[in-house]
């Protein structure tokens, strides 16, 4: 189909201010009167606040008052797990405790030092296997897992079976939750090739480059929140609530976020905005807290690690017959998400498999905050099962590829444990385009050639994750100068959906782009509510949603033509902004005139009647203040059907050091498969951005804490360790499908975290491929690992530990 | 669950920081990054009003002895272009040049720069709002993402092609390797980087 706008670049309109330093993200702006917050933080990895003197730190000059979590929870802290803005129950070293509001940050700094809190310290485990063990710390107050509507409970097992688990065995101890479907046991029975092993995957946090600073202040009674955050209004309706302001009353301002990658999506995974908010309500002036690094590490979120025994079988044919996956995940400090169950989800999509059975049990640790990051659970699996699949190939005597491709999702399938099927799947495309540019069959002579102590190995790899959502609202308005506003609720964390998205409007009503114009980055620019962004999800739900405004305002143009120049609607079309008869295109409007004629008949044309019954109560109260000011399109979209994937698929080629351990990624190509291209250097942007990802996945991040004192040692970039020019290829190639998904109305689906799923599993594939097929079962795999693979050193300290180095 | 003995916290803020030193992280400079950003001058402090150059102005500016030329061009002379990451010299968001050559803001001080020229992403753009060839190049390439790092990979660019204005793409890799991209913008960055070359 010929679009005007889908599939094209564009300079989205935040650019220029990115390359001229104009723009600006929370820490930037000032404002007159303003002081500064500083956190005292936990110094102690578990423990509980006994007593906080400030008597000292409260009479010195310059200081104008703390805020403690008997503050902001008055009623007490809720039982339950999640970050707080403040707490006295410290399960994270580095736990905001209090913060302190001066003229400056040195004397708020000074002033914390004045500060006496006495901790009661408590026991804290930094292993979730250690806290499994019998006799072993919980990390939580009452337990060492939450387990929703029962609270906390200690989970434990024997110390044989803790045991069993680390030497290798799958574990027998009952699991928090068990899905399957299909007869696993028949499909191991039918299998010609069985492999199974314990496995480990590192936690590690997001490093977003922006630290999560904030600034607020009150003003006529309403809050203003300078923050950060990768979903607009999905974020502020809730953040409201945290504040406990009134939605109406708040107002977020967040024309540019720094990196969220899925700790900025939802407001619960970022509290601490709330505390220059309280504190400025509380001081009656505008309080800027800047975060620091070390906060930011502390506060900012991690991955959660796995600790897991993984079995599958493969019939003869090449057949993924059955998966049996048992993952005990690492919930940190203050509570994780479902990642193990999306590692299960993730393999019965992407492999078709006969039958599944997940079990998985989810443990605290005095780590970081867990929570989602990029491609949660279908990323930690990525690396897992990929040299599996080639272990397997290799057995069966089937070419990589082939096997691949007999077990890929297509159109028409289901997938996961629920067995939901696909709005569309064109994975053995993928898998074909990807193999063709890379030359894949070609290469395969290349295969473990060896140059003195450098071996080649090849990789391919595929990536997953579900793309898209439904249930948000679209708002679009149109002036007397006859230009098109499109508001739009999207986050602006650098995929450019925000304005990309924004096109499927001017799309609609063939609106040139010059004539449109962005609104967002600001809730009291009235916008429409979203969906938080996360799940690679706002391409495809977003596009639904402007789409339908800008349906919703090509019906009444067309209503209205009609009633001024005759016939019915159904005779008018629009083009070169105009609305006009089909049968004689001289008759018509210009696009000012039918504004102009909508804002004198007002009523639905201008918001003020016959609204979508179901718009979201954060969308009602932009469209009450929009209503009567200019000409509305508005749009609620109920519901789609299906599942509609991200996919990617990644070949890769490297020459891997054996005397070393490290190994140069010589050529890597990744492919999109994600319905309709929207914006070909955006996606281009999330398959390089994604590639990097999944380096760092498999090579290079991890968490890193001292056991002896539960102190952090990654706390910055390169302990953690974020990965640079230098340890990724100087180019990545890029491709796409570019088939349309049938559930969204310009065909588009997202694509951000599978990008990094399929990296990872073709560049773990290919240090397997160059070490003869060994198996780490591991992520990552570090340069020490393979050291000591190559020496014959496969030995682990600590075998499956998790948070600490692994051998 | 067992309690143990009552844990001064302003002792074991002293543990802690000793503690991530010994554990192998770098020192935490958080005290320098906090006495950097006074808005009064701090009590016993002495500032200097000292002049430097920057982006071809001459500023007069009240400096503390151990503040970063960061806070100085940020917190002081409003350039917030210049970002910072991690305030100590990890990730190159805070790059200036200095006398042509890339630099850490947050990692020099700023009584150090009186005899020095200092260039921020404010100063690229012409006065007529041309931007500058990599500025340009780096709209035309979308190289950034969340932009929070493109004004220190501009700067580093800008140095990188002011001593070499045509390099090939692994002398880019290099030239740029010390500024980081969480967002991984860095295939597109380099793009930008090759483009700018060929705009001159």
């Amino acid at each position: 189909m010929a679009y005007m706008h889908i599939g094209k670049d564009f300079v989205p309109p935040d650019v220029p201010g990115k390359v001229t330093g104009k723009i600006k993200y929370a820490e930037d702006y000032t404002r007159e009167g303003m002081v500064y917050a500083r956190l005292l933080t936990s110094p102690l990895p578990h423990a509980r606040v006994v007593n906080i003197d400030a008597t000292e730190a409260l009479a010195m000059e310059g200081v104008f008052g703390i805020l403690t979590a008997d503050d902001v929870y008055p009623d007490g802290e809720s039982n339950s797990t999640g970050l707080k803005i403040l707490t006295n129950q410290p399960t994270i070293l580095g736990e905001p405790i209090l913060a302190l509001a001066a003229i400056d940050e040195k004397t708020a700094e000074t002033a914390i030092g004045k500060i006496s809190v006495t901790f009661e310290r408590l026991p804290f485990v930094l292993d979730p296997l250690d806290s499994l063990a019998e006799g072993g710390s919980d990390a939580y107050d009452g337990g060492n897992t939450f387990v929703f509507r029962e609270g906390f409970k200690s989970e434990k097992w024997t110390q044989d079976q803790v045991a069993s688990f680390r030497a290798g065995n799958e574990p027998t101890a009952e699991p928090q939750q068990t899905v399957a479907y299909g007869d696993l046991e028949a499909a191991f029975g039918e299998s010609a090739y069985i492999y199974e092993s314990t496995f480990t995957t590192a936690g590690y946090p997001h490093q977003s480059m922006e630290p999560r600073s904030a600034m607020a202040y009150w003003e006529d009674g309403k809050l203003y929140l300078h923050g950060t955050s990768q979903s607009l209004t999905g974020l502020a309706n809730d953040m409201a609530g945290i504040v406990g302001v009134p939605k109406e009353d708040f107002v977020f301002i967040n024309v540019a976020t720094g990196g969220g990658f899925g700790q900025r999506a939802r407001a619960n995974s970022i509290p601490s905005m709330a505390i220059p908010a309280k504190l400025s309500q509380k001081i009656n002036r505008p309080v800027m807290m800047r975060i620091t690094r070390e906060e930011e590490f502390t506060i900012g979120g991690a991955r959660q690690g796995f600790q897991g025994w993984v079995k599958v079988g493969f019939k003869a044919d090449g057949t993924m017959a059955g998966c049996d996956l048992y993952i005990v995940s690492d919930n940190g400090g203050k509570g994780g998400g479902a990642d193990a169950y999306s590692a299960a989800d993730c393999i019965s999509v992407l492999y078709q498999t006969d039958a599944v059975r997940f079990r998985g049990t989810s443990i605290g640790s005095n780590t970081g905050h867990r929570g989602a990051q990029r491609g949660p659970g279908q990323n930690q699996i990525a690396p897992i099962i990929s040299p599996i699949l080639d272990k397997a190939a290799d057995e069966l005597g089937i070419d990589r590829l082939e096997l691949r491709k007999l077990n890929a999702a297509q159109t028409g399938d289901v997938g996961g444990p629920r067995r939901i099927p696909f709005t569309s799947a064109y994975m053995p495309e993928a898998l074909t385009m990807a193999a063709d540019r890379f030359n894949w069959a070609d290469r395969q002579s290349r295969r473990r050639q060896r140059n003195g102590s450098k071996v080649i190995g090849l990789g391919i790899g595929q990536g997953y994750h579900n793309a898209g959502r439904s249930g948000m609202d679209g708002i679009v308005m149109m002036g007397v100068d006859g230009r098109l506003r499109i508001h739009n609720g999207v986050g602006n964390l650098g995929t450019y959906s925000y304005a990309s998205t924004s096109r499927a409007a001017a799309e609609a009503l063939k609106m040139p782009w010059e004539s449109c114009d962005v609104i967002n980055g600001r809730t009291d620019n009235n916008l429409p509510i979203t969906s938080p962004q996360d799940g690679s999800n706002s391409t495809f739900t977003n596009t639904r949603t402007m789409w339908g405004a800008a349906q919703d305002m090509l019906a009444k143009m067309k209503e209205i033509a009609a009633t001024d120049l005759g016939g019915e609607a159904a005779d008018y079309d629009v083009s070169d902004e105009r609305v006009h008869q089909i049968a004689d295109a001289t008759v018509g409007m210009t696009y000012a005139q039918v504004a102009q004629r909508a804002m004198e008949l007002g009523g639905k044309y201008t918001g003020e009647a016959e609204l979508p019954e179901e718009l979201h109560e954060f969308t009602a109260i932009s469209v009450s203040r929009l209503a009567g000011s200019g000409f509305m399109g508005v749009f609620h979209d109920s519901n789609h059907e299906g599942n509609p994937p991200g996919f990617t698929v990644t070949c890769t080629e490297i020459e891997l050091d054996t005397e070393t351990g490290k190994y140069e990624i010589l050529d890597m190509i990744s492919i999109g498969e994600c319905g309709t291209v929207l914006h070909p250097q955006g996606l281009k942007n999330q398959l390089v951005g994604g590639a990097v990802w999944g380096i760092g996945l498999s090579g290079y991040e991890r968490h890193l804490y001292d056991p002896q004192n539960g102190l952090p040692a990654s706390t910055g970039y390169w302990q953690s360790k974020v990965p640079t020019y230098l340890d990724t290829p100087s180019k990545i190639q890029t491709g796409w499908v570019d088939l349309p998904d049938p559930e969204n109305p310009v065909g588009v689906r997202g694509i951000g975290e599978p990008a990094m799923g399929a990296v990872s599993a073709a560049l773990t594939a290919a240090i397997s491929d160059a070490l003869d097929g060994h198996i780490f079962n591991a992520a990552p795999i570090t340069a020490d690992m393979i050291i000591n693979h190559v020496a014959g050193v496969d030995s682990e300290a600590v075998p499956l530990a998790q948070n600490n180095f692994r051998g | 669950m067992e309690a143990s003995d009552p844990v001064n916290s302003k002792l074991s803020r002293r543990r802690f920081i000793k503690g991530v030193i010994a554990s192998g992280a770098a020192a935490t400079s958080t005290g320098l990054w906090y006495s950097a950003n006074g808005q009064t001058r701090p009590a016993g402090a002495v500032e200097r009003m000292i002049r430097i150059n920057v982006n071809g102005q001459l500023r007069n500016v009240d400096v503390a002895p151990q503040e970063t030329l960061a806070s100085t061009l940020r917190y002081k002379l409003g350039l917030t272009g210049t970002k910072l990451g991690c305030n100590r010299g990890e990730c190159g968001a805070c790059t200036v040049l200095v006398d042509d050559i890339p630099t850490y803001a947050c990692s020099v001080l700023t009584h150090s720069m009186k005899s020095k020229s200092i260039e921020t992403v404010e100063g690229l753009e012409a006065p007529n709002g041309d931007l500058h060839p990599v500025q340009q190049a780096f709209v035309e390439e979308l190289s950034p993402q969340c932009g929070y790092c493109t004004p220190g990979q501009i700067m580093a660019a800008v140095g990188l092609l002011r001593t070499n204005s045509n390099p090939t793409r692994e002398e880019a890799r290099q030239g740029l390797a010390g500024n980081l991209c969480r967002c991984g913008s860095y295939d597109s960055y380099l793009d930008g980087v090759m483009r700018a070359a060929q705009i001159g």
